[in-house]
């Protein structure tokens, strides 16, 4: 109880957690060593979403382990992009969504009375399907977040810090002072991974991050996320099933759930499993359904 | 080279029909004549003016005309035999309608800010077309209010509180406090600017990119920081624009600043007394102006043209340099 008071109060006034930065160094220490599937990150619990009176995901329930990729897949309008918004709290900006259910991250539940969402984005952060940097120099996309904490010093080296993490720094150091428009899209695209990055969150949720990309560029990010993937825990959301079956360690199922009585259409999960076993053996007949594409 | 052509069905060609190619150039030369129409009008207006007025300039010179403060009306039908300065009046309109944009500007941005931003949606609609229904109220209508409530009721008293806080040491803002003086002038110039700029702010904040906001959010910024850091600095050139036509409005502005500024001759020094403007000038005194004294108000109605051009102006050149440091393409 006190230990729980204690992390809400954390979130509320934007510290790091005590352990955090120990924590990461030992994970640094030790690069190449599995993905600690059973260190579960982010507890979703009976979470469903409404849109004023429509339900667009009723009670889903799943772990996201620490240091790994989980993918959400599934046919369109299942609520992936709605679930997975629900992580950051991101939901709270769309008028007439409500969220009920708990999201526990770090063992504290992000919906609980008194927790700031704008604290839970600086931890969970977000990347959008449609690159989307702003009108801005490549430096101050990047600079973006950090400022907003108040960061003033060291910012150079935050930066390069951040776009080498995004494997993006060759290509644009000679040109920091450029628009962040003038990239090309997959450029883009890591410029807002970089951008995300910058905050130091330790998730990270791509919401079908390489939709708009051609396959080069697509690879790439594929490759950035599994390197990535060291430090952060990464939840992805796309429709593309070898992408899914290429980089994600876990793979969460959803679908739409008919009710012709009230003629809704909701999402729900069917299963969620090691993405090996999901992709060759999966325990839900629909799920072996739409990943051989004998979807309806 | 032995490429086979496909043939559109029906045997039609790439060529078009000849209806279609005569059509676009005529429709062409329409378009040219209505735009160059505009300009002429436009050089006409000038032209015309600038010859009446042009024996006042001739007699005063150009810079003795702007500079001048030296205002006495003469009689005569053929010369110039008056001296005419129009400092005061130049002054004057400046200095209301500089005034009017300080306090309409960051107004109107935050009440924009709010309809779009954080407005429920049942204050958002009465909100707007309040907004709306401000900016066709008739200027005689603002004088009015501004002449019978608004200048007794607040800005007189508003005016006294001023002066009597130290600031009331330095002249400008020294009383006494009248009723008409270039400060009740500004503040109504105020209330009617206050809904073009607003409206225009509330669309250039609607078209900021969802996209971008939502990146902000997810970053972890605040409504504000995204309201500050993100829709303001995204629509500088339409907050501009906005801030020039109202600008355009304050320094045209007749009936309600011929109203209330007082219309004195002689330039007093505190923004609490009366004094003249331009535009409440040529209101003022062109009915029983005797032939000189209407080249003199033409002269008048000149500077206000190359003023209000020369606001557009600079407006322009912000708007390309924030665009060019800011935009996209930064490779071209
Ligand atoms: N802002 C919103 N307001 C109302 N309904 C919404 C909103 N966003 C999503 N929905 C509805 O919720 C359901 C789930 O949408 P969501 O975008 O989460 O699906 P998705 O699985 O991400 O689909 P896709 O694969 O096409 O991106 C859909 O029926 C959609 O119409
Ligand atoms: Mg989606």
């Amino acid at each position: 109880m006190d230990h729980r008071t204690a992390m809400a109060r954390d979130l509320d006034h934007g510290q790091p957690p005590d352990g955090a930065p120990d924590e990461q160094a030992a994970q640094q220490h030790a690069p190449g060593t599995e993905p600690a599937h059973h260190a579960v990150h982010i507890s979703i619990d009976q979470v469903s979403v409404r849109y004023g009176a429509f339900t667009a995901v009723r009670d889903v329930c799943f772990d996201v382990p620490r240091n790994a990729i989980t993918a959400l897949i599934g046919p369109s309008g299942c609520g992936k992009s709605t679930l997975l918004r629900t992580i950051n709290r991101m939901n709270d900006l769309v008028p007439g969504a409500t969220t009920t259910g708990a999201v526990t991250y770090n063992g504290e539940d992000i919906y609980a009375e008194g927790v700031d969402p704008v604290e839970v984005r600086r931890r969970i952060g977000m990347v959008f399907q449609k690159p989307n940097p702003f009108p801005k120099s490549i430096y101050d996309n990047v600079a973006f977040g950090p400022r907003l904490n108040g960061r003033k010093r060291d910012l150079d080296d935050l930066v390069e810090h951040s776009l080498r993490r995004a494997a993006l720094w060759d290509e644009v150091k000679d040109k920091l002072a450029q628009s962040g428009l003038s990239l090309s899209g997959g450029q883009q695209q890591r410029l807002c991974i970089a951008r995300a990055i910058a905050v130091d969150p330790d998730v990270i949720l791509m919401d079908e991050p390489c939709s708009a990309l051609d396959p080069i560029a697509t690879l790439r990010i594929e490759e950035l996320m599994k390197d990535m993937a060291s430090e952060y825990t990464i939840v992805i959301v796309t429709h593309n099933m070898q992408q899914a079956a290429r980089v994600s360690d876990l793979t969460a199922f959803f679908t739409v759930d008919m009710d012709n009585e009230r003629q809704e259409r909701t999402g729900v999960l069917v299963e969620i499993d090691d993405t090996d076993t999901i992709f060759t053996n999966a325990s839900d007949p629909r799920t072996e359904a739409y990943i051989t594409g004998r979807f309806g | 080279m032995s490429t086979p052509t496909t043939q559109a069905p029906g045997g039609r060609g790439l060529q078009g029909s000849v209806r279609q190619r005569r059509a676009d150039p005529l429709f062409r030369v329409v378009l040219a004549v209505a735009a160059s129409s505009v300009l002429l009008l436009l050089a006409a207006m000038i032209i015309r003016t600038s010859i009446e007025a042009w024996p006042v300039f001739a007699k005063e010179g150009i810079w003795g005309f702007l500079t001048g403060t030296e205002w006495s009306v003469g009689t005569s039908r053929s010369e110039v035999t008056g001296s005419y300065g129009a400092w005061p009046f130049i002054y004057g309109t400046l200095l209301i309608s500089l005034i009017a944009i300080v306090f309409a500007v960051p107004l109107s941005i935050g009440i924009a800010l709010f309809t779009n931003e954080l407005a429920p949606n049942w204050i958002r609609r009465p909100l707007t077309s309040a907004v709306d229904t401000l900016a066709m109220v008739p200027s005689i209508v603002y004088a009015f209010v501004g002449m019978y409530f608004f200048r007794i009721e607040v800005w007189a008293p508003v005016g006294q509180r001023i002066a009597d806080t130290p600031l009331g040491e330095v002249p400008f803002f020294s009383g006494p406090v009248l009723l008409s003086s270039y400060w009740s002038a500004a503040n109504i110039l105020a209330i009617m600017i206050l809904p073009i700029i607003t409206a225009i702010c509330r669309d250039v904040f609607a078209q900021v990119p969802a996209d971008e906001k939502n990146a902000a959010y997810a970053m972890g910024a605040t409504r504000w920081e995204v309201m500050s850091k993100i829709i303001v600095p995204h629509s500088f050139s339409g907050i501009v624009g906005g801030t020039m036509l109202g600008l355009g409005r304050a320094l045209g502005e007749t009936l309600a600043v011929a109203v209330l500024i007082g219309s004195t001759r002689d330039m007093t020094s505190s923004v609490f007394q009366p004094g003249d403007a331009m535009t409440a000038l040529i209101a003022n005194t062109f009915q029983d102006a005797h032939p000189e004294a209407i080249w003199a108000l033409l002269a008048i109605g000149v500077t206000l043209f190359f003023i209000t051009m020369a606001v557009n102006i600079v407006a322009r050149l912000i708007v390309a340099r924030v665009n060019l440091r800011v935009g996209g393409g930064a490779t071209v």
